[in-house]
């Protein structure tokens, strides 16, 4: 097979000349993030106070780790590494309780985001002759815009239909005659659907790719959507701290994600004893960023486990090969590919004085999409025996809920003392959906 | 002015008999009833004999209970006996946002329950038109 290529000078880097540029890449981000406050204080607390302190790529492990928490305590500049003035963008996401996150991107930043991920792109084979529907949210998500660039550096025809609205995608494809699309896995199965109801045949679009990702899924699921749109899906991985898509893709043997090692530094640690890794073995993904300026990661816990596939490609790509993604270490929910902390539900119900304590998350699949209930309980003394005052409150909440976490809930109002209570383990999130 | 019991409940089978395994313990007597349907949960409205007793032992209970006014007017119970009272009504702007009736002495006499916005307003308003509005010990003792 002729393998596409993007970068065959850095995609087929040897690995010692890689690791070597790892290591300089390395000083340089450790160099980057002795700016930032942060850093300075943590980096300090291990005497790293100079990037000649880092010898090897083994010095990485007396760096200690970094945590989403500790994003939303640098929140809003904490861990900015530049002048505001060099900064073109930037990515926030919502966070755990109410705090949000931060990424910002010199010109730079997002010229090497992009690079990644048109080197995606075409390790899949798609090339500037295809058409691309992309069908993931722009906007502070970083799935939509990240693709978007990438797509136009490869010289695609981009349509930047966003998420949502089937009717308009379907027409989008039709008109355009798309042939590569990326969406999360789930939302291609409910097109899928979508088109057999408006009768149009799937297999006879001139779609011949997609890109999938934003949520964990199995190899069924992904088999499931090759056969149904009779195309090649390709499993994409990233996360907004690390820029957002581009991180790591399959390329077209579809052995597993190939994480960009020039970008990333990757270790897969156990999330208990924070020790490595052997090969092969599941764990959590800890990446550094090795090449950018204005929001430098050291040691980033994703909370993402997966293993390193051993052996090589056939496409002979240098770069390492995660497999995909089993689960979380924490308990962030993927709802239709964007994620969400229980702990940000929680917040918005305690400031609702209507409704007590008790509380529960319930997430299933309607159809292919993911459907999340919340339930709560009226509060007893405030309940007026006026059930329109009771339906403006369940709006309310959605409403109050849809902007903290970017997902419209069922909220439910269920009678005091029917939920779980709120002291102790109680088991708050019930996830119905099936496992992967 | 005459009140209602009115009662939050999860809207699933097991719900409404709880309310009137309540009611019966404390012996007190349902006149008429009516549930609304509002998906995830129902709201059980109750005419009582002793609607103060009743939403006590209910809150008790854990329901959540709450007393709301209601206007109680007799009409007669024959064709046109309930369009001579909404006539009135309509002609007077006044809306009823929910309500139920129920026959006292068939072919006679019949109750009307309503809520409006202004109870105290609409029953000056009807009684003034020539009916009769209900008082709190009639309305509990019939």
């Amino acid at each position: 097979m002729n393998v596409p290529v993007w970068n065959p000078a850095v995609e087929f880097m040897e690995r010692d000349a890689l690791e070597r540029l790892q290591l300089a890449n390395l000083r340089k981000t450790v160099e980057q993030a002795l700016k930032t406050p942060f850093y300075q204080r943590r980096l300090a607390e291990v005497g790293l106070t100079r990037p000649e302190d880092i010898a090897s790529l083994r010095d990485l492990r007396n760096i200690p780790y970094t945590t989403k928490d500790d994003l939303r305590e640098a929140y809003p500049h904490g861990l900015l590494a530049v002048d505001l003035e060099q900064v073109v963008r930037l990515h926030t996401s919502s966070g755990t309780t109410g705090m949000p996150t931060v990424i910002y991107h010199t010109r730079r930043d997002i010229d090497g985001w992009t690079e990644l991920v048109a080197r995606c792109i075409v390790a899949t084979g798609a090339t500037a002759r295809d058409v691309f529907q992309n069908m993931t949210s722009y906007g502070l998500f970083t799935g939509g815009l990240g693709l978007h660039y990438g797509a136009e550096r490869v010289g695609m025809l981009v349509i930047p239909a966003s998420s949502g609205n089937t009717s308009r995608q379907i027409q989008l494809m039709r008109n355009f005659q798309t042939t590569v699309v990326h969406a999360t896995p789930s939302y291609l199965l409910h097109l899928h659907a979508a088109l057999v109801d408006e009768g149009v045949a799937p297999e006879q679009l001139p779609l011949r790719k997609a890109f999938i990702g934003a949520e964990p899924h199995s190899e069924q699921t992904r088999r499931k959507i090759e056969k149904l749109f009779g195309i090649e899906a390709y499993n994409s991985y990233g996360l907004s701290e690390m820029n957002g898509p581009g991180v790591a893709f399959e390329c077209v043997y579809k052995t597993g994600l190939h994480l960009w090692e020039d970008a990333y530094l990757l270790e897969v640690i156990d999330p208990e004893t924070l020790r490595p890794r052997a090969e092969e073995e599941t764990g959590e993904i800890v990446l550094t960023t090795l090449q950018r300026q204005a929001t430098p990661l050291l040691r980033y816990r994703t909370r993402d486990l997966s293993s390193l596939v051993g052996g090589n490609c056939p496409c002979g790509r240098s770069h390492r090969r995660l497999a995909r993604i089993k689960g979380r270490s924490d308990d962030m929910l993927i709802i239709n590919g964007v994620n969400v902390f229980p702990s940000q539900i929680e917040d918005v119900l305690m400031k609702v004085p209507e409704v007590g304590t008790n509380y529960l998350i319930q997430v299933e699949k309607r159809g292919s999409l993911d459907r999340l209930a919340v339930k709560t309980e009226i509060y007893a003394k405030l309940f007026t025996g006026d059930p329109r005052t009771l339906d403006d409150l369940r709006e309310r909440i959605g409403e109050l809920l849809r902007s903290a976490i970017l997902v419209k809930p069922v909220v439910e109002l269920h009678e005091p003392g029917s939920l779980p209570v709120s002291e102790g383990k109680a088991k708050r999130v019930i996830d119905l959906r099936p496992a992967f | 002015m005459a009140e209602q019991v009115s009662v939050f409940i999860d809207n699933k089978p097991g719900r409404l008999n709880a309310i009137t395994a309540v009611l019966r313990d404390h012996r007190i007597d349902i006149r008429a009833m009516t549930i609304a349907d509002h998906r995830d949960y129902g709201v059980a409205k109750l005419l009582v004999n002793d609607p103060r007793v009743a939403q006590r032992v209910l809150a008790e209970q854990g329901f959540a209970a709450a007393l709301q006014p209601v206007l109680a007017v007799a009409i007669e119970d024959r064709p046109g006996g309930l369009h001579e009272l909404l006539e009135i009504l309509a002609r007077r702007q006044i809306n009823v946002l929910d309500a139920y009736g129920f026959v006292v002495v068939p072919g006679q006499r019949a109750i009307w329950c309503m809520e409006v916005a202004d109870p105290v307003e609409a029953a000056r308003l009807v009684a003034a038109a020539g009916l009769r509005v209900l008082g709190e010990g009639e309305l509990y003792r019939l």
